[in-house]
Parts: C-alpha cells; structure tokens; sequence
C-alpha cells in the first residue's frame, strides 16, 4: 500500500515522462546492442548474467533438543530434535531419536523451532531505510510495463531493515519486489536474509526470478495522472494484452530458432510463457484476480501467486481450483478503495477452501512479526469455527511462500536435506510474548539474542545513535 | 515521506446496521464531560447520558483497573449512570440491576487509542471522506475536527469491535505550521462522537514542521514563536490583529486557539523525533511556562530520558518503530518505551507511524509486544500492567482527562470490555463492550461480508441476495 503512493507521488514529480508514448518497455535496451548482432543465428543470451555469489557461513555441527517442532509442512514434534549439520537439515526427530556426541547443543526446553520465515512480498532495500529520494528505486514509474528492469539492481544492501526482519522476525529468505506502480514492474529476486556487501552476495542460489505485476488502482492512477494509457481498469488489460501479444511472438520467434534483436522486456516475458519466471500479481479485488485468471490463460502463462489479495475469500474456490497462491496480510484495510472489502478472515477463509495460503508483509515493519500476523489471522478463524492448527498455520509463513517462489525443494521445511534456516523461539511463535532468540541461515547461526555480537550492523547505522542497540 | 500516507486521505458509506438489539435504540448520547463544556449544556448533557446508560454489575471478572495495578481475580465492576462506581475485589452488587458473570474471562476498561484519526477518514485515498488535513485553508491553529468527525464511519465500527473506546484524534496538517484543535471522541455506536472538543493543539515539529514553516528548523521555531507571541499580543490587545492586516501572521480563530495554548488550557501536542528537537522543544517552556507539552513520537526520546523526565512531559509513542526511517529517527528502538518509563517518563502507546485511523485496534498488540521485550537480554519493555495502563490511563492522563476516562476508577466512564481471552494477547477480542454503560454493537460491515463469503460458492441466487 505505501509503495503504492509513494508510487504516485513519485509519478507526480515526473511529469517530464509524461510525453512518452511506448506502451511497452521499448526503451534503449532493445535497440542499444549493435546492428552486426542480428546475425543469422540466434544471440545466445546468458540467463544469468549477475549470478549469485552466496556461500553460507561457517556452521557447527547442531542439536537443538527438548523443542516443540513446527516442521512447516504441518508437522509438529513435542519434546523433538534437531540435527543441524553443514548447512542442512540432518534430521528431526522426538526425544528417542540418536543424536551425535560431538555436536552443540542447545536445550530448547519450553521453547519452539520452526523454518525461517519466507516474506514473499518485500521492499527491503529498494525502498530502504532511511526513506529518501536517494534511495526510493522500487519502481520505475516511467512506463506502465518495464519488465526490462531488475528489483537486483535496485537492492541496497545495507538497509538496515534487513537485520530487523532478521532478529525480531526470523525471516531468512525473502522476495524483494518492484514496486505497483507499472502493470509489469519488472523482474522481481529471492534473496537470503543475510548481510553482504553485494547483492549477488544475498541472492539465493537457484531461485527462479518473478515477474511483478500490479491490477488496479495503481497503474491506472500514476499513468492517468500523466494524461495517458492507462487511466482505467480496461486500459490496464488493454496495455497488458497488447504486450503479452508481442511477448507471445517474441516467444516464437525464439521458439522457430529465428534471429531476434536482444529485447530486455520481452525475455523477461518470454520468460514467464516458458515457465521459468514466475507471475507475482498485486491484486486486491476478487472481480481483477478472475480477469487476470482469464488473460493469463489467454497468453498461455500461469500466475503464482496474487499479493495483498484481500478479496480472495470471495473467490477462494476459484483460486483452489486454479492452484494460485493468495499473499495477504492479517487485517490491513481502509487504506484505498480497493483495499475496502477486506476481512479478518480472509487467511484462514482461503485456507478452509483448499487454496494455497500465505502471509506476507510489503512493510519493513510487519516483516519483523509476520508471526504475529499469522496468529491473528489464526485467531479470527478460530472465531467462525476454523480451526488450524499452530503447525498448520506455519505453512503460510515459510512452506507456501517457498513453494510460490520455486524454492520448496531446498527451504521452507526441516525436511532432512534441506537449507538448515531455523528459528529458536523463546515461547510460542504464535503467542505475542515471544521472540525469535536464534537464527540460522544454512546452518550458521547469524542471529543469537543471548550474544550481541550476533547482530549484524549496517554500514549505514555504523557511528551512527542506537547502533548495535536491540532494535 | 513515510508518513505521507497517512497524512492524505478519507470516505462515505451507510454502515451496516447492527443487529445487536441492545445497541439498536440509539438515543443521542450523553457525554460525561468535565471542563470541556459549559455549565448548564454539560449538566443537561449529563441527566440524558443517566437515562440513557443501563446499570450493570460485572462480576466474576480477572479484572483489570487499567491504572498499572496487577489483575484481581474474582473482581467486580459496578457501573451506574453511565459511570463506574465501584471495581475490585468484594464489591457488593447492588440489588435490582442487571448482573453479568464474566466467567473468569478478562475484564478491563476500554482502550484508549492515544494518537489516531479515527472518525475522520473512511477511505484514505478516496479524497472526499479524507478530513484529516486541510492544506489549503487560510486558517491552521484555529481549525477543529469536531464537525469532521464522522460516527457513521466504518473505521468506528470496527475499532471499537477490536476493544477501542475512546480515542484522542488529533488533525493531520493544516496549510501552516499548527496543524489545529483534536478532539477526545467515543466510539459508540450513535450519533455523536465528541467527549472534549478542542481538547489538544497539534504541531509538527522536525522534519514536516521545518518543511511547513519554509524549510528549516530555524524557521520551524521562529514561526512558533512568533505565532505565540502573535496570539498573546492579541489577547492583550484584538485590535492589534487588525492593525497588522494582511500581514498577520495568524488569523483571529488561529489566535483564539493559540491563546488557550499559551496559558495551558489547551495540551499542544508536539510530533517531534530527533533527540536534539526534543531537548528544544521543552525548553520552549522557558519562554512559555504554562504551556502543556505532550510529545508525540519521540523516537529518540530514550537518549534525552533523563530530561524529558524531568520537565514531566508525557510523552506517546508508537512502540515497534524501530527503523531509522529518516535522519530524526536513527537511534530507533522498540526499547524506547521501556527506557522512557524506568526514567520515570509517562508513557503512552499509540498506533501512529502506520495507519493511524482503522488499526487502533493494534494497541493492544503493540502492549503486548512491550512485554515480550522484558524477556529479551538488553531490551526494555514493559510489565504486563505498565503495558495496558499505557493504553488506557496513561493516554487519558496526557490529554488531562484521567479523572473522567481510561480506568475503572470510581467516578470514570462506564467503557468496559469482557475479552474472550488475555486482552494484549494476538487475535483476543471483546466478547462484550459498554461504552458510557451503554451496550454496544460488536458487528462491523467486514463481518457481513464474512458471513456472505464464508461459503463463496454461488447459490441459487446470486451473493446480492445473501444478508
């Protein structure tokens, strides 16, 4: 939401744009690379030109013992175990299972373990703290489709946001979106939650990229405030289906082994009709996310994951049958019109449908305690007879969001082999009195409440008031 | 910047009619004001709430006084005439009036938000429900929610189903450096909000303040100055105003409002973050010794606790900002309630750096995130019962109304919440809620769509035939 206006608040300082008439992303990018290139044969293109640099950190053989266990795949353990070993899951198990002698080991006596949290939906470090103009790189508010442009290259990594999404919420992976200001807002990327002085440095290793796409209010406002295409909804699928046609024949000329000029925007949308990137669609409104649903299939691509979907309990059977993900906070509502319908059940109403739930921030405030939002959203179930489960209702926080970012297979459970990203929670992670006390990223332990010198500090708050504080 | 949200705004929309019939008779309430009013309308005012209000006896309650004392197990609360008149352990119920058993469940006084809008937006960015700001207008101190405030309004309905009573509302900006007159408001379901009008001026100091008054924090205390002194020399003289003419610095209404600020009648409500703009603006006492300062924010506060203490300021703040989100909140923490309240500072809990008018219900949570921190090494939180006072009796004590709201004090407001679970709890509500004695509707137009969708398939009909 306040991307959103920061969105058109921006718009409103770049009326200088305003003459622009590309209804797509066909800006210097697509005719930049020299005209000897369109050569007969067709351009390799590197698919993965800034690669992930991310090692992991040094871990020690772990075991947390004595713990209840949220597996995060629904799972619970009372009185568990867990074996941490090289950066991975060794094993869970309850109390009678065999642990190593020579390992750490941590009574989690009273206390819970769960997977990391996995954000789906941030603007950590492309609209950093401090929120200055300087750093306000989230969107590209000069056209209404820039799938060209890369949220990576807008990352700050020494936000200081980071490190509080780290230590107050337990989050160690995250997906840092454009912003909804443009119909296609541009690549969106997975990162580990780990500090770096690149941003190659945080990019988790092997996560396919997202699309953002934004429904609505926002594109329609921004461009229409500058007099041109898009000011209504019709105008957004307007401008949305005529780029999605010149996607589908980009696409096939790739696909007839035809030469092509390189064109940034259209491999991004090449790229989702083939499957590898995956569709991230700001929609609030029930009636948009079934139009959408229609024009992906009209296109021939698949949309994860609809964000800050406050209408879907109105469609949730729709989006069962469909497998879209919904992405939704707690009970944000008010804000804008289409924001107006919202309901406190409006998670566990999805849930109780059979669609693929998630909780999400979009906030560098709610990311430290995406916890608590689910324990809310829990809650207002439990009032109209929906009960889920405290082990249930963690899936929305790390296995669904890791399954809507095509990162399933290595985080977001304690399955054995899997990313060792762990929290130690000193009470029920459901509960409001409960903090994270320990968290590890591929086995390292990168946060400790117990040890100050577990707490990453920014270059920005170095020498600055508070710094080192607990936060 | 990243308060901009909340200072665009605002709505309309016919609310969804409780059907709560104990709600439903709506008589134009009753306001238990003290001084805000005059005498005869107050005493008139007074006699209608008596009538009005139901007298009950809640009994069998793990009861909470809201004044920073622990729970009682077993408690009582009496309330007749709209007005509590006994609460605590082995109170007798009174004969004849209607007795509610709590069953053991939580009951406290209703919760004061400390800092909110609520009433004067529905929708934030649907411009004309937006009465928070008024950029434009030629007048800035002198202007009064009052006749904005909106008791129809869903954000109403809805906060005071998450446990919200009474409200201190403050403008957002005007087109000048005072942003104007707040009010105290209840949350009932009626037709009328106002507990105090013009109880609190607000000013924005820091950064906004600086960019209001010509983009300095020179210019920012130069022109509060001014203005003051503008004010008293009116007071003193109202020709002068006239004699200034165009070059006035302030308008009649402007000095009015100023004038019941500089003698204290009325709190001036101060956002300020920045260490250094929190020392400055209490020195501003010097010059104006009977100003009462209530600061709000105060995000750096914890690094000047000591003075702050001190000058007996109350300050509010919104507890989990713990980012530096511009340069006047680098030092951000979420111990800075704690610390400001081992200091000895009095402390309330607002919901104010996000959105400040539909989740004032997040006050409780807030709370309760404080206590969290008193069992992380380093942090400074709150105990359970510092941390509820700071959403009741801490709140009303600021805008100097503790003698009338924010506990279960004799002599209080009859604003009572029976919560199906520990209040500061995630997802608690009120299973029942009084406000001024009265009943109240826990049913919101977000409810109705609930219902409507709690099965989304069609039935025979289509949705629109589903109520």
């Amino acid at each position: 939401m306040i991307r959103g206006m920061k969105a058109g608040l921006l718009a409103a300082a770049s009326l200088a744009f305003a003459g622009c008439t590309a209804t797509s992303g066909e800006v210097e990018t697509a005719s930049s690379k020299p005209a000897a290139e369109k050569a007969d044969k067709p351009v390799k293109v590197d698919k993965d030109p800034y690669p992930s640099t991310y090692k992991g950190y040094p871990t020690r053989l772990t075991v947390v013992k004595g713990v209840t266990i949220f597996d995060g795949e629904g799972g619970r353990i009372d009185n568990g175990a867990i074996v941490m070993s090289s950066g991975k899951v060794d094993r869970i198990g309850g109390p009678d299972m065999e642990l190593p002698t020579d390992a750490d080991v941590i009574d989690g006596t009273g206390k819970f373990l769960t997977p990391g949290v996995i954000d789906i939906h941030s603007h950590l470090g492309d609209y950093p703290s401090p929120s200055v103009d300087a750093h306000s790189d989230g969107n590209e508010a000069t056209s209404p489709t820039t799938p060209e442009v890369w949220s990576e290259h807008s990352v700050w990594p020494q936000d200081p946001g980071f490190s509080r999404a780290l230590a107050n919420g337990g989050v160690t992976s995250l997906q840092v979106l454009p912003g909804s200001a443009n119909l296609m807002g541009g690549r969106s990327i997975t990162l580990k939650n780990v500090p770096s002085r690149t941003v190659q440095g945080m990019k988790f290793p092997g996560a396919p990229y997202g699309l953002k796409m934004a429904c609505g209010e926002n594109p329609k406002r921004v461009y229409g405030a500058k007099g041109r295409m898009p000011s209504t909804r019709m105008g957004n699928f307007a401008v949305n289906r005529q780029t999605w046609a010149k996607a589908v024949a980009y696409k096939k000329k790739l696909d007839d082994g035809k030469a092509v000029d390189r064109d940034l925007a259209m491999e991004t949308l090449a790229g989702v009709l083939s499957g590898e990137i995956l569709v991230h669609n700001h929609c609030y409104r029930a009636d948009e996310m079934a139009l959408v649903i229609d024009m992906s299939k009209e296109f021939g691509y698949k949309v994860s994951t609809f964000h800050h979907a406050v209408e879907s309990y109105k469609i949730a059977d729709i989006l069962a049958k469909e497998g879209i993900c919904s992405a939704m906070w707690a009970d944000w509502w008010g804000f804008k019109m289409e924001a107006y319908d919202s309901v406190k059940e409006n998670v566990p109403l999805v849930y109780k449908a059979g669609a693929c739930t998630i909780v999400h921030s979009d906030d560098a405030n709610q990311i430290q305690r995406l916890n608590q939002e689910a324990a809310k959203a829990r809650a207002a179930g439990h009032r109209m007879g929906i009960d889920v489960s405290d082990e249930q209702a963690w899936t929305w926080l790390s296995y669904n969001p890791a399954k809507a970012l095509g990162i399933a297979d290595k985080t977001g459970s304690l399955k054995p082999g899997k990313m060792a990203d762990v929290v130690l929670w000193n009470g029920n992670p459901f509960s409001v009195y409960s903090r994270p006390e320990k968290v590890w990223i591929d086995g390292a332990m990168l946060y400790d409440a117990m040890d100050p010198k577990r707490r990453p500090v920014s270059d920005f708050e170095l020498g600055q008031p508070g710094e080192g504080d607990v936060k | 910047m990243i308060r901009a949200p909340n200072l665009i705004t605002h709505f309309r929309l016919s609310r969804a009619k409780s059907r709560d019939a104990s709600a439903g008779a709506s008589v134009s309430r009753l306001r238990s004001t003290q001084a805000g009013l005059g005498g005869a309308l107050v005493a008139a005012l007074a006699l209608a709430s008596a009538a009005s209000a139901q007298d009950i006896a809640i009994v069998n309650a793990k009861l909470v006084i809201g004044d920073g004392s622990a729970p009682i197990d077993g408690g009582t609360v009496v309330v007749r005439g709209g007005k509590v008149v006994a609460a605590g352990a082995g109170v007798p119920v009174p004969g004849g009036i209607e007795r509610v058993d709590a069953g053991g469940r939580w009951v406290t006084p209703g919760i004061v938000a400390a800092f909110s809008r609520v009433g004067l937006t529905e929708v934030d960015a649907v411009n004309g429900t937006n009465d928070r700001s008024a950029s434009k207008s030629r007048f800035s101190a002198g202007l009064d929610i009052a006749p904005a405030l909106n008791p129809m309004g869903s954000p109403v309905a809805v906060n005071r189903a998450d446990g919200v009573t009474r409200a201190i509302v403050a403008p957002g900006a005007s087109g000048s450096l005072f942003a104007g007159q707040g009010a105290v408001v209840d949350l009932a379901d009626d037709n009328d909000m106002v507990t105090r009008p013009r109880a609190l001026q607000f000013v924005a100091f820091g950064e906004d303040g600086s960019a209001k008054a010509g983009g300095s924090r020179a210019a920012l205390f130069l022109l509060f100055r001014e203005q003051l002194l503008a004010a008293r020399s009116y007071a003193r003289n109202p020709a002068t105003l006239a004699e200034w003419g165009s070059d006035a610095l302030i308008q009649r209404a402007d000095a009015d409002a100023l004038v019941r600020v500089i003698d204290g009648t009325t709190p001036l409500f101060v956002r300020v973050d920045r260490a250094t703009d929190i020392l400055n603006v209490i020195k501003l006492k010097t010059e104006f010794p009977a100003l009462k300062l209530v600061l709000v924010g105060a995000t750096e506060g914890w690094l000047v606790a000591n003075d702050i203490a001190a000058a007996r300021v109350p300050v509010l703040v919104s507890p989990l900002t713990d980012l530096p989100s511009s340069f006047e909140q680098l030092g951000a923490t979420q111990s800075n309630a704690g610390r400001l309240a081992a200091a000895g500072v009095s402390v309330s809990v607002g919901v104010f750096d996000d959105d400040d008018a539909h989740k004032m219900g997040y006050a409780t949570q807030y709370a309760g995130n404080l206590v969290a921190l008193t069992k992380l090494p380093g942090a400074s939180g709150l105990s359970w019962d510092q941390a509820f006072a700071a959403i009741s009796s801490a709140p009303a004590r600021a805008v100097g109304m503790d003698a009338s709201i924010g506990s279960l004090r004799p002599g209080r407001v009859g604003d009572v919440v029976i919560w199906d679970d520990d209040p500061l709890e995630l997802g608690s509500r009120p299973a029942m809620l009084w406000i001024d004695g009265k009943r109240q509707s826990l049913v919101t137009r977000q409810d109705r769509l609930r219902d409507r969708y709690a099965n989304p398939a069609e039935g025979v009909l289509p949705k629109a035939y589903d109520r």
